[in-house]
Order: structure tokens, then sequence, then C-alpha cells
């Protein structure tokens, strides 16, 4: 684990437990995000990679605690969280299927800042050809790329939490996808939750990766993916592909 | 021919009264998850508030100035009411939908036994009402009573005035989004409490504003109408779809003509049977009404 | 308290409530006049029928979860069943009580049936809805049996003497004390039963109950029809008390009125909802009764006007109990920590979360 000082690291997580009902999601989940670059987080199915997404936002109930840029937001409520420049990206997209397209990004404008609409329709043109269309019938992949934009639409935007964006895209999507993640995190630091591993490994700098609640390993993103023995026994999958779901065996091996 | 153009008249204006009522109940529900019961509140006092209003208005005045004032009165009070009621009572209750429901429940049960005390049981006649109002049109043949036009053109303007706003509007937008989906709302950093508030207020005016309406409408305004047009109101919302205007636009349309129909033309009680009837089946196999989204 | 305290302390109860009729003493304020008059019996019957009626209700709401706002039906077709059986077939009491109970089973399960196929607030309107339709079958009298909006005086002719006139109170008493006594047995033993233990498990986490391999539709549908036939029984007796069929059971308010008496007495404890029936009825007759006196006439109307109209005090009370109280009066004397919570909680909104419990995606 990189002993990076806190006042560097633009996200801290502290400890985090989540509990849906009677589960134990998340068990003191706990490392940093630092200024700059893409942090992944990986895992199998299961592993609680969106949990912490939305403990992070406070969007389920949680105990530990989560600094951004150096301060407490545990106490602070969701929006008020996001205004202090967080964009989110959540794993179905949640997009808003009765309003248009132009209406979806207006939704996501803030004050405090620039709106950049052209960058978002230079990264995304499509979306600028629908402005006028309501999103609920646009397919998956623009639905995509509309939560991409709604994330990079703030210029007060720090930080990008962005849930599994290539899933259930066909491969030349995932491409699109991947470019624009990189574009993206060129401008804003960005925590990003993805199975796809072919996407990831040549963009990450950093990983977290997660197994049943736990965080199981935390480093340079080239410490994992240069060493196949490791990836194979943290995400199950040797080269490329998409991580595996745990199977008893394999969560048996990973247990440390 | 006359008396099918009478009923076809009182139909569109009762359907334009269950619509003032249920816009507001649809949003409320649509994006709270809150099932108001108090809403029928909000219509009382609207009603009895312009009463009060006008009975203090010397007798110098236009008939039809007290008339808008006592409105306008009724609607900042009902108004009022409902603002305060979300912030101080319904808040605290929040994310508990039973408790939010028996809340609603209990402060339409105390508010309505309230009235009753002070006004007493009896209904008052509407004496603020615009001798206009009370007169007759007579439209190919049939005698209609005028109020129902200006129930009728309140309705419109209603229904008009609130798709602008939903359309056009900022915080029609988030009200629009947070009907779908509320979380994502508070994840683009848009604080929802006040939208909540919002369509508290929204609803409080508009089921005031029928309130008068309905003393203008019956002749007479008693304690418990709003409690018994509220079955109603619940109809439309659930038939329209929960969170849209439109569908309750609609439904209120359905339910208010086919009523008057069904009542006529069909054995006497019919008409309300079917209507209940219509909500039971709609519930039953489409839960998201005609227009709107799933409800439970 | 052991079982066997239970049972001395409840026999203790039920032999001093029987006792009531053959005292003769006054309770000054609390009632008014002696307890052996008619008019304290009334009202005592009047309660310990309520208070069987609560705890119906308390089956339905408090202990399974499933907030109906149709329970009034059933309670319905006790009253005007017998009414009219009395009335219209002219089948004497014995033959109107077992009219009634073929419709408290048939009528609830078909229903039941029908509003069961939906959820929490979808559940809450459909028993609405058939409840309103009822009362306009009521009302609109379209067969000119049930009296419509006026009522119907019970036809004394049919019934057996000793249920007739005022000197025979005490015996209208007894059938009340009777009723509320079996109500209570009944659901006693049903809440204690594996059965009853699952009507709670699905108040608290309907998933898990189906997890476990049990169907919560056809739990659903025993304690909805149980509480319903229940209730039904209670409007026979109710009808006795009261002496005729009236509209006024009908209306929408008088569910709401139920649930009012189990949220004040202690959603999801019997005793409490017994309570909270017996105190609502007792309120609502003496504070109005107390409002017309004389002496009361001389304060100020911001006292006076209230206390004409119980059910202002009584819905400010609710709001009261469900701000800060929710457990209700019995929830606030044991101080365990119980059930309003548990309906409250039901009725979360569908998530709009994605995760299983889990962790993995929906």
């Amino acid at each position: 684990m990189t002993t990076a000082a806190s006042n560097r690291a633009l996200l801290e997580v502290d400890g985090l437990d989540v509990f849906l009902g009677e589960s134990h999601i998340l068990h003191q989940v706990s490392f940093q995000v630092p200024h700059g670059g893409i942090t992944a987080l990986l895992g199998r199915n299961g592993a609680g990679k969106t949990t912490t997404l939305r403990g992070i936002l406070g969007l389920v109930d949680r105990r530990g605690r989560v600094l951004l840029d150096g301060e407490d937001v545990t106490a602070t409520p969701t929006h008020d969280i996001v205004r202090r420049g967080v964009g989110y990206v959540p794993e179905n997209r949640d997009v808003f299927s009765q309003l248009t397209v132009q209406e979806n990004l207006r939704l996501a404008e803030r004050v405090g800042g620039q709106l950049r609409y052209d960058l978002v329709y230079e990264l995304f043109p499509r979306l600028k050809e629908r402005s006028g269309q309501r999103t609920g019938t646009m397919s998956g992949g623009e639905q995509q790329m509309l939560a991409l934009a709604r994330a990079l639409l703030n210029s007060g935007n720090k930080l990008l939490l962005i849930d599994e964006p290539s899933q259930g895209l066909a491969p030349n999507l995932v491409r699109e996808v991947a470019v624009a993640l990189e574009r993206m995190a060129e401008l804003v630091t960005t925590l990003v939750v993805e199975q796809n591993l072919s996407v990831i490994r040549r963009i990450a700098d950093q990983v977290v990766v997660l197994d049943q609640g736990r965080v199981v390993h935390a480093g340079p993103a080239g410490e994992l993916f240069d060493d196949p023995a490791l990836t194979q026994e943290l995400l199950g999958v040797s080269h490329g592909g998409r991580v595996r779901s745990s199977t008893p065996q394999q969560s048996n091996g990973v247990e440390r | 021919m006359t008396t099918f153009l009478l009923l076809t008249i009182t139909g569109l204006g009762l359907a334009g009264l269950y619509f003032l009522i249920a816009s507001g109940l649809s949003l409320i529900y649509g994006l709270m998850d809150v099932l108001n019961f108090a809403h029928a509140a909000f219509l009382t006092i609207g009603a009895y508030t312009s009463w009060v209003v006008a009975s203090q208005m010397s007798g110098g005045i236009p008939v039809t100035v007290v008339f808008l004032v006592a409105m306008v009165a009724g609607i900042l009070v009902g108004t009022l009411s409902a603002v305060l009621m979300e912030t101080v009572l319904v808040r605290r209750l929040y994310g508990e939908h039973v408790g939010q429901i028996l809340l609603t429940v209990g402060l339409l049960l105390a508010i309505t036994a309230l009235t009753r005390a002070i006004f007493g049981s009896d209904p008052l006649t509407m004496v603020v009402v615009p001798p206009w109002m009370n007169e007759v049109t007579v439209v190919f043949g049939a005698a209609v009573s005028n109020s129902r036009f200006v129930v009728i053109a309140a309705a419109l303007l209603v229904y008009i005035g609130l798709m602008a706003f939903l359309k056009h509007t900022k915080y029609g937008l988030v009200i629009r989004a947070g009907v779908e989906n509320r979380s994502m709302v508070s994840a683009l950093g848009i604080n929802v409490g006040h939208a909540f508030t919002l369509v508290f207020a929204i609803g409080g005016a508009l089921a005031s504003l029928a309130g008068i309406l309905t003393g203008a409408f019956f002749g007479t305004i008693t304690a418990d109408r709003g409690t018994s047009l509220l079955i109603f109101a619940f109809i439309v919302v659930i038939v329209g779809g929960l969170g849209s205007i439109r569908g309750s636009a609609l439904a209120a349309l359905v339910v208010g003509l086919l009523q008057q129909y069904a009542n006529y033309y069909g054995i006497i009680g019919m008409g309300d049977l079917i209507v209940v009837a219509l909500l039971a089946v709609v519930l039953l196999l489409r839960p998201q009404g005609l227009l709107g989204r799933a409800v439970a | 308290m052991s079982t066997t305290v239970r049972w001395i302390g409840a026999g203790v109860l039920i032999a001093l409530a029987a006792s009531v009729p053959l005292l003769h003493g006054e309770i000054p304020y609390v009632f008014n006049g002696a307890l052996s008059s008619p008019g304290v019996l009334n009202l005592l019957a009047l309660m310990l029928v309520f208070g069987a009626l609560a705890v119906t209700y308390d089956l339905l709401f408090g202990y399974t979860g499933l907030l109906s706002f149709g329970h009034a039906l059933y309670f319905a077709v006790g009253v005007y069943g017998t009414a009219i059986a009395l009335d219209t077939f002219e089948l004497g009491l014995v033959g109107a009580v077992l009219v009634v109970i073929g419709l408290g089973v048939v009528v609830p399960t078909v229903l039941g049936l029908i509003c069961l196929r939906v959820g929490d607030i979808a559940f809450a309107m459909v028993t609405l809805a058939f409840a309103q339709a009822g009362a306009i079958f009521v009302a609109r009298d379209p067969f000119k049996i049930t009296g419509g909006e006026l009522g119907q005086a019970l036809a004394f002719r049919q019934l057996p003497a000793a249920f007739v006139g005022v000197v025979n109170t005490r015996n209208v008493y007894w059938l009340a004390l009777a009723l509320l006594v079996f109500v209570y047995a009944v659901a006693r033993i049903a809440v204690n039963s594996p059965t009853g233990r699952v009507w709670q498990a699905i108040r608290e986490n309907e998933q898990r109950v189906e997890v476990l391999g049990l169907r919560p539709a056809s739990y659903k549908l025993v304690v909805f029809v149980l509480s319903s036939f229940l209730a039904s029984l209670c409007g026979v007796v109710y009808v006795l008390v009261v002496g005729g069929a009236h509209a006024g059971i009908m209306v929408s308010t008088f569910t709401l009125m139920l649930l009012v008496m189990v949220v004040l007495g202690g959603a999801g404890r019997l005793w409490g909802a017994m309570l909270g029936g017996m105190l609502y009825i007792y309120l609502d007759n003496r504070l109005g009764e107390l409002s017309t006196q004389p002496s009361l006439q001389d304060m100020p109307a911001l006292i006076r006007v209230p206390i004409s109209e119980p059910t202002f005090l009584l819905g400010l009370l609710f709001v009261v109990i469900v701000l800060f109280f929710p457990g209700g009066i019995a929830g606030s004397l044991t101080k365990r920590q119980l059930p309003l919570a548990g309906p409250l909680r039901r009725l979360r909104p569908p998530a709009k979360s994605t995760m299983n419990p889990d962790g993995s995606r929906r």
C-alpha cells in the first residue's frame, strides 16, 4: 500500500462498513485515491465495488469516514458532497428516460465553474444529434455516453466516480468508452469500477482490489497487471477478458 | 339530447374538480411516495377561509371582487398550510412511508373535525359567489349553470400552467426527474427536499382552489366534502398514473364523464360503482396506471 | 409474567368485568351514572365491541403489516348482514348469525384473493376501493334493503326477548364481553402459533420468508380472512348494542378510525389494540357529552370548541403519537421497542438501489 501522505490524496476512504439489512457488505474498507489519473476499483461480482461507490456518496448507510480533499464529508448529505465537485456515473446509468438528452444535461448543470458543452459534444457527438430525443428510446451505448457526459459537464468536478461504464456494450462501443475515459481522466481524477480488464489495464494508474467486501490488494496498476499469477489469483483471469464470477474454490483460494 | 349535454358539461365540471385535486396529489405521491390523505384538508381550508374572508368584507364592494379576494385568500392560506405541514411534520418521517400515511390520516381527521367544531356540520351557503355564476346559459337547448364553465375554465388554465411549469422551468425539470428517480437527482447535487416542499405547496394551492370552486359548483360547502371527493381523486391519480399530469387530466375526464353517464343511464349509483371498480381493475392489471410509472 | 399468573390475571379481569352490571356504584366524572344503569352499560358494551374490533385490525396491520383501508367493509357485513337477515328475510337471530358466519368467510376469501395480488400501497388503495363500493351500495340501496343513508332499525320482533329492551341492556353487555373474550382468545392463540410467527416475519421482511421456502401469499390470505371474519362477528354484536344499522360505519373515515385506535393503543400488541379501541370510544363519547354540559358553556371558546368535536383531539393525539410515540400507549408503558416500527418500516419504497443484499447487481 502506498504510504503517500493523506493530505495528498483527493479521496480517502477509512474503515468503511456497510450493512444492507442484516448482511455485512463492506468490512473496514480503506483506501486512497491520489490526485490525478485513474484509480481502478476491481474485484469479482459481489465483491462490493458498487456498494463502495455508493457508500462514498452516502447513498447507503455506512460507518467509517470519507474524506474529500482533506475534508470529512461523512456526515454530509449526498447532494452537498456532489456539489463539492463529484461526478457520479452509476452502474445502470440512471438517465431519466422521460426527459430528453438536453434536459438530462441541463439537470446536471451546477453553478461554480464552467459548463463544458463543447467538450461534451466533441467527445460524444451523437448526443448533440439526439439532443431533443427522449433518452428512454436510446440504446444502451448512447445512454452510457450521456451518463459520462453528465459527469464531465461541470468543470468544477474534481473527482469522477464511474461504475462499470463498459458493461453490456458491444465491443466497438467499449472502445469508444475507453477512449472517452482516457480523455476524461486527463482532466479529472477518476475512480472507476471496471470488470473489463482489456479496458482498464492500459489506462489505470492505481488499483484497489476488493474481495467479499474487503480490500485485498492496493497499489500501482503495473504491479498487478505485470504479474499474471497475481492477476489470476485476485481476479480469476490471466489476460484481458472479464473478471470471472467467484466460485467456491476460487474464493477459498483468495482468502487471506 | 339536452340531457346528454347537461350530463356532459356537469361531468366535465366534476372532471375539472377532480383534476385540480388529483394533480397535486399525483405529484406528491409520484415524487415523495407519500399518500397524502391530508390533501382533502387543504380543500376544506381553502373553502372555509374564502367563506370567512368573504363574510368579513362589508357590503359596498362588488361581489365579483369579493369573490376574487376570497379566492386568493383561500389559496394563500391553503398553500401556507401545506408548506407548514410538509416542513414541520411530514419531513420528520422521511423514509417511513406508513408513518407518513398515518400522519396525513391523523391530520385529515383533526382538521376536518376542527372545521366541524368551529363552523358546525351544516352546509354553509357560499354567499360570496357572484350571481352571474349561478345564472344559466343556454347551450344547444340545455340550461347550464355558469359555475360549471368557470370550473372547467379554471381546470384548463391550471393544466396549461402546470404543464408549462413542468416543461420549461428548472424546478419543473427537477420534479419530473425526481418522480422517476429521486436518488439520482440527489446524486446530481440537487437538494430534493426543496422539491418536496414545492410539490406540497402546489398541491395545497390547487386543492384549496378546488375547495372554493366546489362551493361555487355545489352551492354550499361542508367539512366532509373534501373527504368524499378524495376517494375519486385517488382513483384519478391511480388510473392516470403517478406523477403524470397528462394522465391525471385524462383519467379525470374518464372518471367524471363515466360517473355522470352511468349514474343517469344505468341504475342509480352505478356510476360511482363503475368508477370504483375501474380503480380496482387498473390496480390489479396495470399498477402503473394509464401513463405513469409503477405504483409499488 | 409466567403463564399461570397471566391466566389468573385474565380470569380475574373477566370476572370483574362480568360483575359490572351488578354494581350499583358510581364513578364520578368517569361515567355519567351508576355502573349498572343502561346508559353506562351501553357505553361499556360499545367499548367492548370496539376493543374486539381493534384487536381484529391489529392482526392484519399490527402483526402482519398489511395496511388495509377497507376493514370496515367486513364489520359492515356483520352489521348489515344481521339487520337484513332479520328484517328482510326474517331469519331470527341464530339464522342471522349463521348467514354472517357464511358471508364472513366467503367474502374476505374472494376479496382477499383479489386484493392481496398487489403489494403495500396498491393493496391499501384496492381495499379502500372495495370498501367504498360497499358504502355506495349501502347508501344508494338499489334493492331497498339497507335503509340507505338513514340506516335501518333492528327488527326487534325477530330477536330473542333477552336482547330486547332497555332492561336487558345487561344481557347485551354480557354478550359484548363474551365477544371480546372470544375474539381476544382466538387472536392470542393465532399470534402465538407458528402461523402467527410467520405473519410477524412477513411484516419484518417478506423476502426473507420466501427465501425460507414459505409462501407469504397463503399466510396473508389466512390472516385476512380470519381478521375479517372476526370483524363481522363484532358487527353482529354491534348492531344489537346500537339497535340498528346505519351508514356511518361505511364512511371511509371509519377504517381510518380503526387505524387510529390500533396505533393509539399500540400496534402489534393485542392488549394494546384492545385498550386503544376502548379508550377511543370512551373519549369520543365522554368528550362529546362533556361539551354539552352547562358548566362547560362558560369556558372560553378555545377550550369548548375543540372538545365538542372529540375527533379533533383524537386526531391530534394520533399525530403526536405517530411522531413521538410510535409504540402507542402499550409501547410507552412496556418500553419494549416494539412494532409501529415494524409496520412503519415495511412500506419502504421498492429499492431504487440496484444492489442485492450480497452486493451483486440486481
